[in-house]
């Protein structure tokens, strides 16, 4: 097998966050509140946050999924949790890039995010690690209207 | 076994995945095309292409005799009655929602009940959600056996006076189980209701016979049984046909037209409005001379022992569940599974970079998922070009997808 080109896509950090994950769980109060699913595959994402003037305090997730959907919900909880929603929101255009192939903005640092950057090689896998980052964008704009 | 020379007829399958000879087991998905269908379409557009059923000149006479010759194929492949009964539709899904909107609407009314199982696709539950909300008709569920098999009991204990339709599928597309669909046709009509029967996974499979089976109606698809994709059929019983509204208006399908009202033309016609799907109904036919070719039954017989094949050597690695029937001979071609751990979709991944292309996911069956109480499984699935050495390839991935994921992390 190439493992190789495996390693490229399952690093270390990706699976520690899949058998690990941070911030797993419901917030009771909480002012996003989606669910979003990958219909053709049956990844499912709950996503809840709590926003205060404009900041994300916290950030829960659950749901199920394959280890890169799940890796990915505990990556972006961590990274936007005590963010300002414009920074969040910019994090999510900076990861989509980054799973698109294109050259993204790397002036802030994305610690553990970074190792998602194999699934890009991987087309069939891109909807698996954008799921969480789609869920938190669209609960943010759902709040922004309400 | 079926002599894998046959694998030669298929282009596709000579070539290298990831750096590997590609093990192709997603034909329950679509099955890959014979040369004879690949030359068939090609042909037909380089020498015959023209618009059916108007022209005076020549091409459109070829047109329209490859056109109808393909429907005589069809009938005779599933033994319908007549060419009358056989209507060329994009595919099962059409077609299943032709007689939910065409029949249906007219047959069901409030209260009324449909009935169909947990273990349909979703091809075959929704068209009958919509006409039950439309309708206020009820829709219920025959409940599976613990292996994944229908019961005639449960069928029995769900069918009543009441029920005007009874939907099921032959062959379960993630079981693999072979449902007694001309048992519940009988029990269907004795309590006055139709049967319509999801052939999808069944005509490319086993020999296929509406009249023995008894069925009202009989739906599949061109893309699964060899033939091109867009092309499927839809077989009914012609009384039935003949009291049915068309769904779709338009060319094609009309007798005369005047300026507010316009008659239609006889069957099978009246349900194919527009230019027809000429190219893929002469795929499909080419489709239908080469699995008779090889015959059905032979077909049928490879899928046994290639589903008791990879039953066999699948269940001795620790840890992986397989889904539905134990007995190969009640299943088709079709093993889903679940290595403990590892997520489909990453066993698919791994499975791949070796080269054997899987399906990963809830195979368009949500409501069966739940029954199984997984979110989502592996599926390989087998047609007459696999053989003993593929599921070789399968097993040999499978272990070192196991491997990679308990020793690395």
């Amino acid at each position: 097998m190439s493992s190789n080109n495996l390693d490229q896509l399952y690093r270390r950090v990706i699976m520690d966050h899949y058998k690990t994950p941070r911030n797993k769980g419901t917030i009771e109060d909480n002012s996003v509140n989606i669910e979003m699913n990958n219909p053709t595959c049956g990844d499912r994402i709950h996503l809840t946050l709590q926003v205060e003037d404009g900041i994300v305090k916290d950030a829960k997730f659950d749901g199920e999924g394959c280890s890169i959907s799940m890796a990915s919900a505990s990556m972006m909880t961590q990274a936007v949790k005590g963010q300002e929603i414009d920074t969040a929101l910019k994090l999510s255009g900076i990861f989509s890039d980054m799973m698109l192939g294109k050259e993204y903005d790397d002036s802030i640092d994305l610690g553990d995010i970074e190792a998602l950057q194999g699934v890009s090689q991987f087309p069939a896998r891109i909807k698996c690690a954008t799921l969480a980052w789609k869920a938190m964008e669209k609960g943010v704009q759902n709040e922004e209207k309400s | 076994m079926i002599n894998q020379e046959v694998k030669s007829y298929f282009p596709i399958l000579n070539q290298e995945i990831n750096g590997h000879p590609l093990v192709y087991l997603d034909s329950a998905a679509t099955s890959q095309k014979p040369v004879q269908v690949i030359e068939a379409l090609s042909n037909y557009y380089k020498l015959d292409n023209s618009n059916v059923h108007r022209g005076v000149h020549t091409l459109g006479n070829r047109a329209t005799e490859k056109y109808e010759g393909a429907r005589e194929k069809v009938r005779k492949f599933i033994n319908a009655n007549s060419t009358e009964e056989t209507i060329f539709l994009r595919g099962t899904t059409t077609a299943i929602n032709l007689v939910a909107q065409s029949y249906g609407r007219a047959n069901v009314d409030e209260g009324d009940e449909i009935v169909i199982t947990y273990m349909e696709h979703h091809s075959n539950i929704i068209p009958w959600q919509q006409l039950a909300k439309e309708r206020g008709a009820i829709l219920k569920y025959v409940e599976l056996e613990e292996d994944g098999t229908i019961s005639l009991e449960q069928v029995r204990a769900a069918v009543t006076e009441r029920t005007k339709i009874v939907s099921m599928v032959y062959v379960s597309n993630v079981l693999g189980t072979m449902n007694p669909v001309k048992e519940v046709a009988q029990i269907a009509h004795e309590n006055g209701a139709v049967m319509v029967v999801d052939g999808a996974q069944a005509a490319p499979h086993l020999k296929i016979d509406v009249q023995q089976l008894n069925c009202d109606f009989f739906a599949f698809s061109g893309h699964k049984m060899c033939g091109p994709t867009g092309i499927g059929v839809l077989y009914g019983k012609k009384e039935l046909l003949n009291n049915m509204e068309p769904v779709e208006f338009g060319g094609e399908m009309i007798d005369f037209v005047g300026l507010y009202d316009s008659t239609w033309k006889e069957l099978p016609w009246k349900f194919e409005g527009g230019t027809p799907i000429i190219a893929g109904a002469v795929g499909l036919g080419a489709a239908i001379d080469f699995l008779n070719e090889i015959g059905l039954n032979e077909i049928e017989k490879h899928e046994h022992q290639m589903a008791a094949y990879a039953m066999e050597k699948m269940s001795s690695i620790e840890g992986l569940e397989i889904y539905g029937p134990a007995d190969p001979q009640q299943r088709a071609g079709i093993v889903t599974f679940n290595l403990n751990d590892v997520h489909p979709h990453d066993v698919a991944t791994v499975l791949d970079m070796s080269g054997i292309a899987v399906r990963a996911g809830h195979h368009c069956a949500q409501p069966l998922m739940k029954w199984l109480e997984v979110t989502a499984t592996a599926r390989a699935s087998f047609y007459l070009y696999n053989g003993e050495s593929d599921v070789d390839r399968l097993v040999e991935g499978l272990r070192s997808a196991k491997e990679y994921f308990n020793d690395v992390f």
